[in-house]
């Protein structure tokens, strides 16, 4: 046959195939080669084989950023995503309001990662910031410098003023995609306004919600420049996300244990996304016996 | 079962409509009887879904009333009108079993569970879906998912009218049938009233006893496939119904006579005399089926080119010109049609005259 060996068409592929390579293949495997060597100067290395893993596995300040950072996307999750789906449902569907409010929320995605940081900086502040003088005016008590819970609040805030539009412009995408028809059809079954949400909009933004899920999801673990620029992990370790603690370790010269982190962390996000992925495919779809 | 009433309706998607163009539906009036199955027919853009609308209380007409058997139900929204509607692509609950969805509307009227139980039961075994009951309904074909937005419509035991918009649309022509034949058992079971939109004049003459057919936001005749036949009303009538169409030719009228570029046609000395006393472009209308060609000139018939002829097996067309018009002819198999000229007998009984497309009677 010869159909699959010799077919020129695999010419074709080949292009893609480079790209793929240059761009992840590449990369991650010089990361795989760090984690298991150690290295002293140029040509100075030894193999060390799962050292690096054992190590990391059993490293105190990575678990608690780990939990820290499952925390984090966890209430990132919990927020956004309903918050974004009540502003989609609450957005005009016709008329001028539609374009307005479509740009209103366009906006926090258009401004860079590190300036998002600084913007929450200066806002913040209890001496001149307008949200920190407001909320010491109050009479509480309030500096995500020197306060832990206040530092998390502040990062919370920032990250869903930050993201939240983006789930919302999904899920009007999202809902703007249904038939008319069915909700005429729930009309005249005389559904109510939660069974027409429960039954038609929610199943309909399935799709939406799992690209929604898993880009925040991914993203909102791997977050890195706003906080750093906001609190720069602290105070104490109190912020350090996984990624700052990552970029710690590096910037340490420790090239190999951080090749190992970097590699349990690339596992932990493809198999959290891929339980997330199967979850949202799966929900009520099975038959019922 | 319900007499649904229309009366002086008329609605338009403007805020502020002025001229009679700006409304999708004109402004008329129409009785659809107590468990009779219409077929509405029109072309695509005439209001048919808007019709549906009105009557089943999607849409608030702009003018008119509604009124189920002499009830004004015009301010009622459609969940407490008796009405079902099924659309074009069918409306399922997607995380819904398929007794849940068939379950849901009277769910929704806080029928108690015994009954719906009942209800569902019957209705599922009707429409052949009990195998499916527990099956997701996302999961079933477009057949049987039209079968459950049907469904849901019957299970109301109050329900007076179903309207069908075009359901047959998406489904495989081999299962059309079946579904054709499942919606005459049920009209003839429940005696519901029917209005089936349709584009398919073949489905709208095997499925309703009367045919509807409305042209630019009115409906222009309601009638027996017989009626809209040989007696069409508006020259659309004419021309949607029967195949090929009638032929429609502009006129001019003298007494006896209509005149289609210089050649005199004899028509009906009522409706020539008639023909004076109405406004409008005149046009003159007669089916192929009733036309005769001969080699010779016989009293009457007028001279035509013969252009082609298709041999249908049990008939002939022949496409002719008249002028600069074309006219066909429906003519028995066994006739031999002359080449290049020949002569055509108009029956003076059979020609119509229309007046800015309706009917001069
Ligand atoms: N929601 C709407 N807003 C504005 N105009 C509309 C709307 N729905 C329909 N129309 C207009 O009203 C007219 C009638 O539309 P309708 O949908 O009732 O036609 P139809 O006979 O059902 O056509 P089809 O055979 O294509 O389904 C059309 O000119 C259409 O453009
Ligand atoms: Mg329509």
């Amino acid at each position: 046959m010869g159909k699959w060996e010799d077919n020129k068409a695999w010419f074709l592929v080949l292009p893609v195939f480079v790209l793929v390579a240059i761009s992840a293949i590449i990369p991650l495997m010089t990361v795989v080669n760090y984690s298991v060597q150690d290295i002293f100067g140029p040509g100075e290395r030894y193999f060390v084989g799962i050292e690096w893993f054992e190590e990391m596995l059993a490293n105190k300040r990575l678990h608690d950023a780990l939990w820290r950072q499952f925390l984090f996307s966890g209430l990132v999750l919990l927020i956004e995503i309903p918050l974004g789906v009540l502003i989609a449902l609450a957005m005009p569907k016709r008329g001028w309001g539609v374009s307005v409010s479509l740009v209103l929320l366009a906006l926090p995605l258009l401004i860079p990662w590190n300036v998002i940081g600084t913007i929450w900086i200066i806002f913040t502040r209890p001496d001149i910031g307008l949200l920190g003088v407001a909320i010491n005016g109050l009479g509480v008590e309030f500096d995500h410098t020197a306060a832990p819970l206040d530092a998390w609040i502040t990062v919370m805030l920032m990250e869903v003023w930050h993201w939240t539009p983006l789930v919302a412009l999904l899920a009007y995408a999202g809902l703007r995609a249904i038939p008319e028809a069915y909700f005429q059809a729930a009309r005249i079954d005389g559904a109510s306004p939660w069974a027409v949400f429960r039954y038609i909009q929610l199943p309909k933004m399935r799709g939406v919600l799992t690209i929604a899920v898993l880009l925040r999801f991914m993203d909102s673990f791997l977050i890195y420049a706003e906080p750093f620029v906001l609190t720069g992990g602290g105070p104490g370790n109190s912020t350090t996300f996984l990624s700052i603690y990552l970029v710690k370790l590096s910037t340490a010269m420790d090239v190999g244990p951080a090749a190992a982190f970097s590699i349990i962390y690339f596992l932990i996000i493809l198999l959290f996304s891929w339980l997330f992925y199967q979850a949202l495919q799966n929900v009520g779809t099975g038959d019922r016996q | 079962m319900a007499r649904i009433e229309l009366k002086q309706i008329a609605h338009s998607y403007l805020p502020k409509p002025e001229a009679e163009s700006d409304y999708a539906l004109r402004r008329h009036d129409h009785v659809w009887r107590d468990g009779g199955a219409y077929a509405l027919l029109g072309p695509s853009g005439c209001g048919k879904t808007t019709l549906l609308n009105v009557i089943s209380g999607l849409i608030q007409p702009t003018e008119g009333r509604v009124l189920y058997d002499g009830e004004d139900v015009t301010d009622l929204p459609p969940q407490r009108r008796n009405i079902a509607q099924v659309f074009q692509f069918p409306v399922i609950y997607d995380t819904m079993t398929v007794y849940e969805n068939l379950a849901f509307p009277l769910k929704n009227r806080g029928i108690d569970a015994a009954r719906i139980e009942a209800r569902v039961g019957e209705v599922a075994e009707m429409l052949e879906l009990t195998p499916y009951l527990r099956r997701r309904a996302m999961a079933l074909g477009a057949d049987a998912k039209q079968k459950i937005s049907l469904g849901r419509g019957l299970v109301r035991s109050d329900v007076a009218a179903i309207l069908f918009d075009e359901p047959l649309t998406v489904i495989d022509p081999h299962l059309k049938w079946q579904l054709r034949r499942k919606l005459k058992q049920i009209h003839e079971r429940y005696h519901l009233t029917l209005i089936y939109v349709t584009h398919d004049q073949n489905e709208a003459l095997t499925l309703a006893d009367q045919v509807a057919v409305m042209v630019e936001g009115e409906i222009v005749q309601v009638g027996t496939p017989q009626d809209l036949f040989e007696d069409p009303q508006h020259t659309f009538v004419g021309y949607f119904i029967g195949s090929p169409g009638m032929n429609i030719l502009p006129c001019a009228v003298e007494p006896g006579a209509a005149v289609v570029d210089g050649q005199r046609i004899p028509l009906d000395g009522r409706l020539s005399d008639k023909a004076g006393t109405v406004q409008g472009a005149l046009e003159l209308g007669v089916r192929p089926e009733y036309l005769s060609l001969a080699e010779s000139g016989a009293n009457g018939a007028v001279p035509v080119a013969v252009k082609r002829v298709e041999d249908l097996g049990n008939y002939k067309i022949a496409t002719l010109s008249l002028g600069a018009h074309t006219i066909k002819a429906k003519l028995p198999e066994d006739q031999d049609v002359p080449g290049e000229q020949a002569f055509l007998t108009f029956p003076p009984e059979r020609t119509k005259l229309y007046a800015d497309g309706r009917l001069v009677a």
